[in-house]
């Protein structure tokens, strides 16, 4: 691999990051990507907190997304896709030799743009993480459907219809839906890629709502277009642009007082 | 301006030319105003010419297929309503009696004028040197050696319909059309008396009925027991050698019991013989127009109903009860009359069969040329071929089927499992088992065609969502993929099973037969006889129509067999179709 180490965009800029007691999520550390010959990501450092949300943001294309995506691997499916650099996990890089990909997958719940129930009820669609992990027993999968249902702020619309198809329901239901499978398996990071940018206004507030609520169970990090969103729900924000971490911080110092100026130009709406 | 007023420079050339007048109208329209540049667009811009030709493409295709069912299903249906017999006196004295057919129009040719008098050139030439001419099926082939007669109209003198003219549906030979001459009962003559007669050919029926069933079942097993006690000699010869003290011992065990099986055999012989020398004291006398005699045994008169003196809840009731003979019974008179039940069997069976080889092996290749083989030069190579297959000549998959499956997989299936019963062979012949497996060939690209398409509309956002909660990409392929494109993997089911169930050539080589002696499933262990060869609806139409030594007398036959295959067709189709929908539903949902 002729991987050549990029010059680094900053220093680690964690400095102003609001720091969770407990620690780092995720710590990615001069992390590169390649879709063929081109270069989408270029050295991003950056650690996640954990229990907190961290919001990512930048212009279309400046590889928020595809950043998102390599922290569960589903950027595997792609063909020609090369990395380089590290992104740790409780001490193991997840693109380290001898990684499981599944048990890894396991242990990040993922909401994507678009609803994506599967064809089944709406029972099965939430403990479709337990079901294919092996667990048959009734109890555990009624309880964990519950639990999730409830985590979502769907239990009160499904209680009475879990065994109805989940294509059934409304777009924000779906999401909802989407987001109770996320997190059945009780992971420790939420990944969310911009959850709510198929919804109307009102399920947008009640997933921000939830994500409120689900603050401190979870680690979640968030893609979105939406800086009005962003500057609601996280505690911390990156700005991405043209495949660099541009700026990471607070949130408040984010919006407020950013140190650069292509930051400050973004988040006043002066580009992008 | 000129860029919304000037379509015509982009238009195809060989509109160009046609549209170059408009096109001047239209710049000079540009320049005196707005409402003449409107009045003169386009044609292709305000109208959707095209839209003619779609609906003519469709409507010709509608009318075509709407034509050939009403042609099919009036003929079909048409085929069992009893018609009047007509008794035609000849010029020459001579008389004839049938149903009449057809009739003709024709212009009679110089060696038929040279035998005519006068009078009968006077009628032709006043029609213009014509003819009409009708087709009387006659029938009483045992007496005339035809079934049809053509008389024209200048042969005719008159035409009446007796009222005691009766039309005989006979067990051999075919119908009979003529009259009761005498009535033999238990031996004794008695005048001929409808109800009287209707009575005792029950009675006889039901003879013929109990001597069938035990020659077919009672006999037929005993027969296979004998089959199986002759094999098991030939196997203990050839396990342990001619004449060795343990073959000896179970030869002579078999012999033993296929002593006891012959005295079984003379026993139920017997009782048939008893039966049948009653059966032969009810005797009809049957006389056709012209007073020559047949005398027949009341059991060999299937049906029998005065033509011309019956209403119309008697013809109703004659039509439905050949529909069920049709559809209930074995075929007879080399298949021109009877019924066609092991044709449908055979049909339903070989496609049902045949379903259960094509299912698993084109989802499995679908599956894997779509989920897991690399998509690159080679894949599509195999995918254009597979394509490909489709337009191979059935016939050919015929060869292939006979020489693969039949001679070379058959044949060592005989030499490992079956050597007592060789040189006969047992599965190296064209059966059941060959035909549908020949078939699942024929239409497995079919299948992975369209499993194939059915596998890539599943969206990916779905199978990210499985991978991102952990699933493996089988678990991934099991649990929401397969799921979601089961609907459209059924409609290729469908289309193979239609493109199936149709299918007549290649079958002809590996196992269909004109007239099969037992179904392939009946009460014999192991019960589903996969090595038989079997009837099918298709092949019927074509020995009925082209093979039999009347096609005038089958082509009622052929109709209402047709009519029977497309139905058969839409119904399990229908079936197939309503199991995608419930499953289309199932996963679907409503929208609300």
């Amino acid at each position: 691999m002729n991987v050549v180490a990029p010059e680094r965009q900053f220093e680690p800029t964690s400095y102003h990051v609001k720091k969770s007691p407990e620690g780092a999520a995720l710590d990615i550390r001069n992390f590169n990507l390649w879709y063929g010959k081109s270069q989408a990501l270029h050295g991003i450092d950056m650690e996640v907190q954990k229990g907190e949300v961290t919001a990512l943001i930048g212009p279309s294309g400046c590889g928020k997304s595809t950043l998102l995506r390599c922290l569960n691997r589903m950027n595997d499916l792609i063909d020609d896709l090369r990395v380089s650099g590290e992104i740790m996990v409780d001490g193991f890089d997840i693109y380290g030799p001898g990684v499981d990909v599944i048990a890894l997958r396991k242990r990040m719940g993922m909401v994507f743009q678009k609803p994506n129930p599967f064809a089944m009820s709406i029972y099965d669609n939430v403990v479709y993480p337990l079901r294919v992990d092996g667990i048959t027993k009734k109890s555990i999968l009624d309880e964990t459907c519950e639990r999730a249902l409830r985590s979502a702020a769907l239990w009160d619309e499904a209680k009475d219809r879990l065994n109805e198809s989940a294509l059934g329901m409304s777009g924000g239901q779906q999401q909802r839906l989407c987001i109770a499978r996320g997190i059945a398996s009780d992971p420790e990071v939420l990944l969310m890629d911009e959850p709510c940018s198929a919804l109307d206004p009102i399920a947008t507030a009640k997933i921000e709502e939830l994500i409120h609520q689900l603050r401190g169970h979870y680690t979640i990090v968030i893609v979105t277009h939406n800086m009005q969103q962003a500057a609601r729900v996280s505690d911390n924000t990156g700005f991405m642009y043209l495949g660099r971490l541009i700026e990471y911080g607070a949130t408040e110092t984010i919006f407020s007082a950013p140190k650069k100026t292509q930051t400050l130009d973004y988040v006043t709406g002066r580009f992008g | 301006m000129t860029d919304i007023l000037d379509p015509h420079a982009t238009a195809s050339g060989a509109a160009a030319p046609a549209s170059t007048a408009a096109r001047d109208a239209v710049a000079g329209a540009a320049q005196r105003g707005k409402r003449v540049r409107m009045l003169s667009a386009d044609l292709s811009a305000v109208g959707e010419p095209s839209l003619w030709a779609f609906g003519g493409a469709l409507a010709l295709g509608v009318i075509l297929i709407a034509a050939f069912l009403a042609m099919v299903t009036w003929n079909g249906l048409v085929t069992f309503w009893p018609k009047p017999i007509a008794m035609v006196e000849l010029r020459d004295g001579t008389l004839l009696a049938g149903e009449p057919t057809r009739s003709s129009v024709y212009r009679p040719g110089e060696n038929v004028l040279a035998r005519l008098d006068e009078e009968q050139i006077a009628m032709i030439e006043a029609n213009g040197g014509f003819s009409e001419r009708v087709l009387y099926k006659t029938a009483n082939f045992d007496l005339y050696g035809d079934d049809f007669r053509w008389v024209s109209d200048f042969d005719k003198a008159a035409v009446t319909f007796p009222p005691d003219f009766h039309l005989f549906e006979r067990q051999q030979w075919g119908t009979f059309v003529g009259r009761v001459a005498g009535l033999t009962i238990g031996g004794e003559p008695q005048a001929f008396d409808h109800a009287l007669m209707q009575r005792e050919q029950s009675a006889a029926r039901r003879r013929f009925a109990e001597i069938r069933r035990l020659e077919r079942s009672v006999i037929g097993a005993i027969n296979q027991r004998m089959d199986r006690e002759r094999l098991a000699i030939r196997r203990a010869n050839l396990r342990f050698g001619e004449d060795s003290p343990r073959a000896l011992e179970q030869i002579a065990a078999s012999q033993a019991r296929i002593a006891e099986l012959e005295a079984e055999f003379a026993e139920v012989q017997g009782r048939v013989n008893a039966i049948r020398e009653n059966d032969r004291r009810y005797r009809v006398l049957l006389e056709e127009v012209n007073g020559r005699t047949v005398d027949t045994e009341l059991s060999q008169i299937v049906r029998f109903y005065a033509a011309n003196d019956i209403g119309f809840f008697d013809k109703l009731g004659i039509y439905f009860s050949r529909w069920w003979e049709f559809l209930s019974t074995e075929p007879r008179e080399a298949n021109t009359q009877g019924g066609v039940l092991p044709a449908i069997f055979g049909t339903v069976a070989m496609t049902l069969l045949m379903v259960v080889f094509v299912a698993p092996f084109g989802v499995i290749t679908a599956l894997y040329l779509r989920e897991y083989a690399a998509q690159g030069r080679l894949t599509s190579i195999v995918r254009i071929s597979v394509n490909n297959l489709a337009g191979v000549p059935s016939i050919v998959y015929g060869v292939f089927g006979l020489g693969f499956f039949a001679y070379t997989m058959g044949g060592s299936i005989d030499q490992l499992f079956f050597p007592e019963n060789l040189p006969n062979p047992t599965f190296g012949k064209g059966g059941i088992l060959w035909a549908s497996l020949t078939l699942a060939l024929l239409t497995v690209p079919v299948v992975i065609v369209a499993s194939e398409e059915a596998l890539a509309a599943v969206p990916r956002s779905m199978r990210e969502g499985s991978l991102a909660c952990g699933a493996s990409k089988w678990q991934t392929i099991r649990y929401v993929v397969l799921p979601k494109a089961l609907p459209g993997i059924m409609t290729g089911m469908i289309l193979a099973m239609a493109r199936g169930a149709g299918e007549v050539a290649p079958l002809m080589l590996v196992g269909v037969v004109k007239l099969a002696p037992a179904l392939p499933v009946d009460g014999f262990f192991p019960f589903l006889h996969l090595d038989r060869s079997f009837m099918h609806l298709g092949f019927h139409i074509f020995d009925v129509g082209f093979q039999s030594r009347n096609s005038e007398a089958g082509k009622p036959m052929v109709f209402v067999t047709t009519l029977l295959l497309l139905a058969l067709i839409v119904t399990m189709n229908a079936s197939a179709v309503t199991i995608r929908n419930r499953l289309k539903r199932k996963y679907a949902g409503g929208q609300f």
